[in-house]
């Protein structure tokens, strides 16, 4: 039976993987740009939330309301500037500039912030408290509030894809951004708005994963960067949907490490990461092999 | 070694697009050397020359893609020269780039949807492009990468008309497809002139430019070599030209009882 | 103007190619100076400035693999922690096992290179964005796996045997003459990397990597043994890191802060050029002594310094020294030297896009201004 609650937990974790993970897929899908400051972006937005709520003693949900539209802004600035500059000079630098950025954030957060953790909402009963199925399986509310958010989340993203002028833009913009300026588009700005869309996600990521855990300056590494990344690259590239599968498949094996010995919780998932890198590398919902 | 006199047009008015001493350099290799025509409104005015010779470098600098580094483009007598693609595209200089570069993960309404986003006022709209090209409407929910060549082109004709250019630039049309395709693409130019559109066209196919152009501009090696009516110009003249050869500046009527290209 | 793609003129004495100008013997000699100096310090100066040394040395060679890796091989690694990391827990297996620390410095770097063998198939095969995070995610899942042997200190780590009884300055001096010995080893061995053929290869990758392949370069296998090098280097880095903190912890010794500072380094001094290295671990040291008691300060500077010099000055400091002086330290090219004749009009190379071309080019990456082709030396 402990079995069947670590599969339940893992699954349910899979949510808040997909949360860390659509940004993720969203930029380097559209724009070709691997943002190596994604995890710290969302650590970013977690001390936002925690500095927001302690000035203006907002319930911790309100922040979100606050924190997204904030960090949707900070992704289009920037995009137009800093991304936007590295990506016209190649590869090689838009790696190092978002690696620069990362290692910039994590010491500013270290340096102003102390390396302490510190959580979201720690008292709320939605944080704390779970329920029951059957006698031995305990399912935090936390947990599959998050699982709902992230469905939604990619509901919301896959139809803006798909129905809006925007989302055309986006995806057209992504198949040849060349092209899609002799149709009228300035796809500087196209890519604005897709950077905005994922630094939202990362937002509700980051303040997620605060309440689920905590926060600390190297938490945007450690944790968030390299899983999200694992969940897309098991999910399959190129598909949100993917990054959910992914982020379930990751959250399973993690649990299942974890029955065998709590202290292989984090190595299940890297070596399920690595099988999936060396046996199927286009990931699990991808129909092409990569290039 | 321009062929002067037969360019002109004394009595149209102002031209829709005037190219003035234009200079591309592509890295060391200079691609264009101080090229300039003029188009006017109606006209259809088609580039001619071999591979490499600056014909697709001289479109996609006119389209915004390549700035020049000299001279310059004037679009309806504002000076356009440094104005980014996207900006051209909304004033009416819109290009169907070589190759098509339909956005393949979009179906072909899609792509056409595209091309309203930032439409300007017209005829032209998504309906009117399925009526002109007939299988369209049928497989609108299709995805681009699924068609064949000759019906990619025409999305991307339709994606251009959709926004409603002033200027229409044509890049290779023919690349890739079979004759009897390009002859039925081709056979669309007086619907698209109808509206009172402009073309500006690069092909490679002489015959077929010589077919439907009102007038032509030879390119060898980025500079001009011929420029002319296709009624003004012998067959000879018009080689001459494309390859280099030495007599291509011997401009004027052609011969008595010589091939004249086209009729009247 | 228009640009002329071939001479006007035919040089009348022929001409000769060579693979360095005069100025190589002068700075060998200097070479040779500094490193007899530098290594008379521990007999010069207080143990304080060789512990700084020791850090610098330790930095430099790293920003050398990592320059190696990044400025020529295109390899954008977030993980070479995890050599650094493994070559310090091999140095600290041997010593519980009797052997001198010292002793396992070469076998750090040798094991090094075997184990990313098996790395290098693993990643060898991914773009630039997923190659450098699966090298992260390398390099923690060997942290993690590490830290389950409670044997070599665990998750908490252990201190380095092997010294006890040692005298305290003569373990500082080895420790100093052991940094400096690997550095300038490490600069050698990328020096003849360089000149070889092995090294043209990886310039031709690193000015253009499509042209490189299609001329039939053999692309796969120069950045498998550039991986293999950088290995190799950042373990013998790492064994001297455990040497010179006496103790091996898994936090400090796989941090990513490592490939932070090697990264930074080398961007601030100049990537792709061996020279650049150099510079850049100067420039760390000197911001890492000034704001030591500012915690974080240099990291944060570091870092923003050299996402400037990325965006804007993409040669490095280095980079604007040499189109200046058109100085090379190290030279690793080729020079045409002309005899008679001025010969006018030959044109340059095209900027960064065109492959090597063995007769007619000095190694440059031309990302700034055409680089000179050739030294037109009437003095032969």
């Amino acid at each position: 039976m402990a079995w069947v609650n670590a599969i339940i937990q893992g699954v349910l974790t899979g949510g808040l993987y997909a949360l860390f993970a659509c940004g993720l897929s969203l930029m380097f899908g559209v724009m070709k740009v691997v943002n190596l400051a994604h995890g710290d972006l969302a650590v970013v937005a977690g001390y936002i939330a925690i500095g927001v709520i302690t000035v203006t003693h907002v319930p911790v949900l309100w922040s979100v309301v606050i924190v997204v539209p904030v960090m949707a802004v900070l992704g289009y600035v920037l995009q137009r500037t800093l991304i936007q500059a590295s990506l016209d000079r190649g590869v090689l630098i838009t790696l190092l500039v978002t690696f620069g950025l990362s290692v910039v954030i994590e010491n500013g957060l270290l340096q102003f912030f102390t390396a302490n953790s510190r959580g979201i909402g720690a008292g709320l009963p939605l944080v704390s408290e779970s329920f029951s199925l059957g006698s031995q399986i305990q399912i935090a509310y936390l947990l599959v509030v998050i699982f709902a958010v992230a469905v939604v989340v990619l509901l919301g993203l896959q139809y803006f894809l798909s129905r809006s002028k925007y989302g055309r833009l986006i995806r057209a913009s992504a198949d040849d951004s060349e092209a899609v300026q002799l149709s009228g588009a300035d796809y500087r700005h196209v890519f604005g708005i897709c950077a905005a869309l994922a630094f939202g996600t990362v937002a509700l990521a980051g303040v997620a994963y605060g309440m689920y855990s905590q926060l600390s300056p190297t938490t945007g590494t450690d944790t968030i960067l390299l899983f999200a990344f694992a969940a897309v690259v098991i999910g399959g590239l190129g598909s949100l949907w993917g990054t959910l599968l992914g982020g379930i498949v990751l959250g399973v094996a993690q649990q299942i490490g974890a029955q065998i010995n709590i202290s292989y919780e984090v190595l299940a998932g890297y070596f399920v990461f690595l099988a999936v890198l060396v046996l199927r590398p286009q990931g699990l919902t991808s129909r092409r092999a990569q290039s | 070694m321009s062929t002067p006199g037969n360019g002109e047009r004394p009595d149209s008015g102002p031209p829709l697009l005037e190219i003035r001493d234009l200079v591309v350099n592509h890295g060391q290799l200079r691609a264009l050397d101080a090229v300039s025509f003029q188009v006017f409104p109606g006209e259809v005015y088609a580039i001619i020359g071999a591979n490499g010779a600056g014909k697709s470098t001289l479109l996609r600098t006119i389209a915004g893609l390549h700035r020049p580094t000299a001279g310059s483009v004037r679009f309806d007598g504002q000076d356009v020269t440094t104005l980014r693609p996207e900006r051209r595209a909304r004033q009416g200089i819109v290009m169907v780039p070589e190759g098509r570069r339909l956005f393949g993960s979009l179906t072909v309404e899609e792509n056409l949807k595209v091309g309203t986003t930032y439409a300007r006022e017209g005829p032209w709209t998504i309906e009117r492009v399925y009526e002109m090209f007939g299988w369209m409407r049928e497989r609108r929910d299709q995805r681009t990468a699924q068609l064949s060549g000759g019906e990619q082109q025409s999305v991307a004709i339709g994606r251009a008309l959709v926004t409603n250019p002033r200027v229409l630039l044509l890049d290779e049309l023919s690349l890739g497809l079979a004759p009897v395709v390009v002859q039925r693409i081709y056979g669309m130019l007086p619907q698209i002139l109808a509206t009172g559109l402009t073309v500006l066209l690069v092909e490679q196919d002489v015959s077929q430019a010589l077919r439907v152009a009102t007038h032509i501009h030879c390119l060898l090696e980025g500079r001009t070599t011929l420029e002319s009516k296709p009624a003004d110009v012998t067959a000879d003249q018009v080689e001459a030209a494309y390859f280099g050869l030495a007599d291509a500046a011997a401009a004027g009527q052609p011969a008595e009882g010589s091939e004249s290209l086209w009729p009247g | 103007m228009s640009v002329v793609t071939q001479p006007s003129t035919r040089p009348a004495g022929g001409f000769r190619v060579t693979r360095s100008r005069r100025n190589v013997v002068w700075t060998g000699a200097a070479a040779l100076i500094v490193v007899v100096v530098l290594a008379l310090f521990p007999y010069i100066v207080y143990s304080g400035t060789t512990a700084i040394l020791v850090q610098a040395f330790i930095v430099l060679t790293m920003a050398s693999m990592w320059n190696l890796l990044a400025g020529y091989a295109g390899l954008v690694s977030v993980g070479q922690q995890a050599f650094v990391g493994l070559g310090a827990y091999f140095v600290l297996i041997l010593a519980i096992n009797g052997t001198s620390p010292f002793a396992g410095l070469p076998v750090a770097a040798i094991g090094c290179g075997v184990v990313a063998l098996p790395l290098w198939w693993l990643v060898s095969r991914l773009r630039s964005g997923y190659f450098a995070i699966a090298t992260w995610v390398l390099a923690a899942t060997i942290m993690l796996i590490i830290e389950r042997f409670s044997s070599i200190g665990g998750g908490t780590g252990m201190p380095l045997p092997g010294f006890t009884g040692m005298d305290p300055t003569l373990l500082v001096a080895y420790t100093y003459w052991a940094a400096l010995a690997v550095t300038v080893l490490t600069l050698v061995v990328i020096y003849l990397l360089l000149r070889s053929r092995l090294g043209l290869v990886l310039t031709a990758i690193r000015d253009d990597e499509v042209a490189a392949r299609s001329s039939g370069a053999r692309v796969g296998l120069a950045r498998m043994l550039v991986f293999l090098v950088a290995a190799a280097g950042c373990g013998a880095a790492g064994g001297v890191l455990a040497i010179s903190q006496l103790q091996v912890q898994p936090s400090a010794v796989f941090t990513v802060q490592w490939t932070a500072e090697m990264a930074f380094a080398t961007v601030i001094g100049g990537l792709g050029t061996i020279e650049g290295p150099i510079i850049g671990t100067a420039v760390y040291m000197v911001l890492q002594q000034t704001l030591q008691s500012y915690n974080a300060w240099y990291l944060i500077i570091l870092g923003l310094v050299a996402m400037g010099v990325a965006l804007f000055a993409r040669r490095g400091l280095w980079g604007l020294v040499d189109s200046r002086l058109n100085l090379r330290l190290f030279p690793v090219g080729y020079w045409l030297r002309l005899n008679g004749d001025h010969l006018d009009g030959l044109a340059p190379p095209g900027r960064a896009g065109k492959s090597s071309r063995l007769a007619s080019r000095a190694s440059r990456q031309p990302a700034g201004p055409d680089a000179p082709v050739a030294a037109r030396d009437n003095k032969t």
